[in-house]
């Protein structure tokens, strides 16, 4: 086990390492720093002397490693926007993205497993019937245009939730449902379809005839064996939460992560971009290594491969 | 007596070859399903208004009338016809565009999906019949790429590279490798160790006949599933990017740059909104439906 965890522990800093490239990469493509952060009547030779001191005319592998350490101290440089050093400002959003993300995750959970359960367990009732179309709807329903739609009815029409900021409960109904539907749906599926299979296996057919009874049956032997596809895709969708947060904070104005670093992108704020990206990418990391973890509790298997 | 009868019968299936059968089989099965059907329709039908819009639409999709501007659903124009959907902030036709719109929608998400969906089946087959370093290096590539919040790697690079046809494509492709990957892959796991596997190693043949004869037809179900239902997902995600103004530019409708603008006018103009949001869910339903009966249709255990 410990062998195992070290191994783990060692490819998600592998992971990090890849991550901390490409963000490097794809802003080094970006051009010149130096024509963005310095004022437009600014003249060459200032520039020149800018980049010199910055340290934009070392060569790339010089740059990415002085990027490297800067990333591991917590230092992505200063937001040129707003003048303050870009990692205070994205953590100062974490909060607002982390709640937003986990009510939607809680809310996802709570509808989409016993869903599931019920859908397969009675396959082909009413309930099953309703569940799958309402999770092939949340499926197949782009996010922006669900926020929209509930802004619409519960902010302009019945004028019932606020359509955006953040503060109250009452600020994170509308934004979380709108995030988590289609987590929602996809767990709801995975879940039915995990329980279908698993309900099928032989070795319940051989508790049945032992004269287990149904509740035991679904819950000790179907569902512990379910629920590895499913920790797995919780680990994944929380990344699409993480990411699909842009889209929804945009709509909602909420004071996150995704938001803060969209509109770095159209300011040009690169630092800001940086460290966002970096840091949500290490969360997303950090989640996923948890789920290995939780995995090999489930499946034994796993450790040995 | 019984002799002609069977020389018959051998006969008539000599006629067609076996793959064959099974493809007409298989169409069968599928039409079965009604919701696949239904999806297959769906899909079709928004196939027919990328290619036919032109001659579909009986508005031209970026033509402005200003004084017919934010009309209601069934408004009429200065020479009384309707405007089925209403009209824009622009007054332009709103359903010319929402027709118009299928086709950048359709464009990016058939492209998109056939680049990621190659990538993904070569890294899959590598990765699972090689096993050894090779799997590890294309897994640990896989988790990097899956760490990214995608959507802000391509608002990142399409920012940067300019929001241009290509450049989407490309954006979404390249980047869309993973499921496919780690689908073949596990196919190509359980399939290395059966017994036809096993005994064509034993008659010896060589990897690449291997990989190409006994294990991609049998990958090859799975990975259709796959890219049936992440062309849904390009769709989607296509349209997300036009809705944060990232997309095929203006004045090319597309179904997100139609629900931005509407967004905008959501307290006046609820049908600006509304109609392209129904566009891609419809269309993201279909093809949906559609993946899903492929689906269950390919994979027996599930019929019970």
């Amino acid at each position: 086990m410990r062998i195992y965890l070290a191994r783990r522990l060692g490819q998600s800093l592998l992971v990090l390492l890849g991550v901390s490239f490409i963000v490097f990469f794809i802003l080094y493509l970006t051009g010149d720093p130096a024509l963005i952060l310095l004022p437009p009547d600014a003249t060459a030779e200032d520039v020149q002397k800018f980049r010199q001191a910055m340290g934009f005319n070392d060569p790339f592998i010089v740059q990415y490693g002085r990027f490297l350490v800067g990333a591991l101290r917590g230092d992505f440089g200063q937001s040129v926007r707003h003048g303050e050093p870009a990692f205070n400002l994205v953590i100062e959003r974490m909060p607002a993205t982390f709640e937003l993300s986990g009510a939607a995750l809680v809310v996802a959970l709570c509808l989409a497993i016993p869903a599931g359960i019920v859908s397969a367990v009675r396959r082909n009732s009413a309930l099953d019937y309703v569940s799958t179309v309402v999770a092939l709807l949340g499926q197949s329903m782009p996010t922006f245009w669900l926020g929209i739609m509930l802004i619409l009815v519960f902010s302009v029409q019945f004028n019932l939730l606020p359509s955006s900021g953040r503060g109250t409960l009452e600020h994170l109904i509308l934004p979380a449902i709108t995030l988590g539907l289609f987590t929602t749906a996809r767990i709801t599926r995975l879940t039915r379809s995990g329980m279908l299979e698993v309900l099928s296996q032989d070795y319940i057919r051989t508790a049945r005839a032992k004269g287990v009874s149904d509740p035991p049956v679904v819950w000790k032997h179907a569902l512990k064996n379910a629920a590895i596809p499913i920790v797995t895709i919780v680990g994944i969708e929380l990344g699409t939460l993480l990411g699909g947060s842009v889209i929804t904070e945009t709509i909602f104005a909420w004071p996150g992560v995704g938001r803060l670093s969209v509109q770095a992108i159209y300011n040009r704020d690169y630092p800001v971009v940086q460290a966002a990206v970096f840091l949500l990418s290490s969360t997303f990391v950090l989640v996923n290594l948890v789920v290995d973890l939780l995995y090999t509790y489930l499946d034994p298997r796993i450790r040995l491969r | 007596m019984s002799v002609p009868i069977s020389a018959r019968t051998l006969d008539l299936a000599a006629d067609r070859s076996p793959a064959r059968r099974e493809w007409v089989a298989f169409a069968r099965r599928l039409a079965r399903r009604r919701t696949a059907l239904f999806g297959l329709v769906v899909v079709a039908s928004v196939a027919v208004a990328a290619l036919g819009a032109p001659w579909l639409s009986a508005y031209d999709p970026t033509e402005q009338d200003i004084t017919n501007r934010l009309k209601p659903p069934g408004s009429p124009d200065a020479s009384g016809r309707a405007h089925p959907l209403g009209t824009d902030q622009l007054g332009r036709d709103i359903l010319a565009r929402i027709i118009f719109g299928a086709r950048p929608a359709l464009m990016v998400g058939f492209a998109a999906v056939a680049i990621s969906g190659v990538l993904g089946m070569l890294v899959g087959l590598l990765s699972g019949y090689c096993g050894g370093r090779v799997d590890d290096v294309f897994m640990r590539l896989a988790d990097v790429q899956l760490a990214f919040p995608f959507i802000l790697l391509a608002i990142a690079v399409i920012g940067v590279l300019g929001p241009s046809l290509p450049v989407i494509i490309v954006v979404i492709g390249v980047s869309s490798w993973v499921v496919y990957a780690r689908v073949v892959r596990g196919a190509v796991l359980s399939l290395r160790e059966r017994e036809f596997v096993q005994a064509a190693l034993a008659l010896g043949s060589r990897d690449v006949r291997i990989l190409l004869r006994h294990i991609l037809p049998n990958a090859f179900t799975p990975w259709l599933v796959v890219a049936t239902l992440d062309m849904a997902r390009v769709i989607v995600i296509e349209s997300a990017l036009s809705f944060l103004g990232l997309g095929v530019q203006p004045p090319t409708p597309t179904w997100g740059g139609m629900l931005a603008d509407g967004r905008v006018y959501i307290s006046t103009a609820w049908w600006l909104a509304t109609f392209p949001g129904l566009a891609i869910l419809v269309s993201v339903l279909g093809i949906n439906l559609f993946g899903d009966g492929l689906r269950d249709t390919l994979d027996p255990r599930l019929k019970v």
